[in-house]
């Protein structure tokens, strides 16, 4: 996949698969430390324990088994090729937690791409489901948590087109405010401490 | 985190058809844009944000959107399918946004159906 905005919507539709009502989804860069995190926690009914060490082989995967398929084989893929790599962690109480690592400054990482129309797609096709979308660049955060939102709101605004609309081009100008807030302190510098305002 | 029990499914289940007969209340017709891996990785993510911006548009209460898995056909990726209460299910195929612009304002609006983007009727 291009990006990895792209990885992300494809695993936590297989959360939405096996039933999850509230997916967590963080990500995690530190240019000082020169790594990207992305971490996809769902509540759903989690992985059968003789499949976990099958995951990431898309051969083994049957049609039942496809929302571990070839998903996770083409993230790892993606993690492996940057020096990162991908765990798979299954709580004894349900819920499947994927981390995928990579190195951030690595030549063949993907870009993250367009974080807001994954989170768009994901509200508009998915009313019932809740979403934690935590998005750090050096210590600078950006939080989106439907169920804040839905509890703001009121119950069914935010199954409306318009508002979900809206709510994405939202989330494009924070998300490139956090990036210009962390990404160019150089910028910084030359403007005497003030901030782009594009 | 809690594991799901069968009372919590079937709790989320009844209240998943509860919100959607509160929307089903005058549902004509239902979009479904196809988000398996297969669809993702073809430009799937593109034509639902496409599909989005017609309906902020048109704001129209009775047309729903959903998302599903593969339906088996990853080569015709990305799939919509166009299910309205008069016609049969139209599943389009290979969709980009413009397409999607298209069977939108032509099929899900003025009830014209598409046929040369056409993969099925179901």
């Amino acid at each position: 996949m291009r990006e990895l905005s792209l990885h992300i919507l494809d695993i936590v539709e297989n959360g939405i698969t096996a039933g999850a009502d509230c997916i967590h989804i963080d990500v995690i860069v530190s240019r000082a430390k020169d790594f990207l995190t992305i971490i996809i926690r769902d509540n759903g009914r989690g992985i059968p324990a003789e499949k976990l060490n099958k995951l990431t082989d898309p051969f083994v995967t049957t049609r039942t088994t496809r929302r571990v398929g070839l998903g996770l084989s083409l993230l790892a893929a993606a993690a492996e090729r940057c020096d990162g790599k991908l765990a798979v962690a299954v709580g004894t109480a349900g819920g499947t937690k994927v981390t995928a690592t990579f190195q951030y400054s690595h030549i063949d990482r993907a870009p993250i791409g367009d974080m807001a129309a994954t989170m768009a797609t994901l509200l508009m096709g998915n009313p019932q489901i809740d979403f934690v979308y935590t998005h750090a660049i050096d210590g600078e955060e950006f939080i989106l948590d439907t169920r804040e939102l839905k509890k703001e709101l009121g119950d069914h605004s935010l199954e409306d087109p318009m508002v979900i609309h809206r709510l994405g081009k939202r989330i494009r100008t924070s998300l490139n405010q956090l990036r210009s807030n962390a990404d160019k302190p150089e910028a910084r510098e030359k403007n005497h401490g003030k901030t782009n305002d594009r | 985190m809690a594991k799901l029990t069968i009372d919590d499914l079937k709790k989320i289940k009844e209240e998943t058809t509860k919100s959607t007969s509160i929307r089903d209340g005058e549902a004509n017709i239902k979009i479904t844009v196809h988000m398996g891996t297969c669809g993702i990785a073809a430009g799937a993510r593109a034509v639902m944000n496409a599909l989005m911006e017609e309906m902020a548009e048109a704001d129209r209460q009775d047309i729903r959107i959903v998302t599903s898995g593969c339906m088996g056909m990853c080569s015709s990726e990305p799939n919509v399918t166009v299910e309205s209460k008069e016609a049969e299910p139209i599943v389009y195929q290979k969709m980009d946004s413009n397409r999607m612009r298209q069977v939108f304002k032509r099929h899900v609006l003025l009830g014209e159906i598409q046929s040369d983007f056409a993969l099925a009727k179901m």
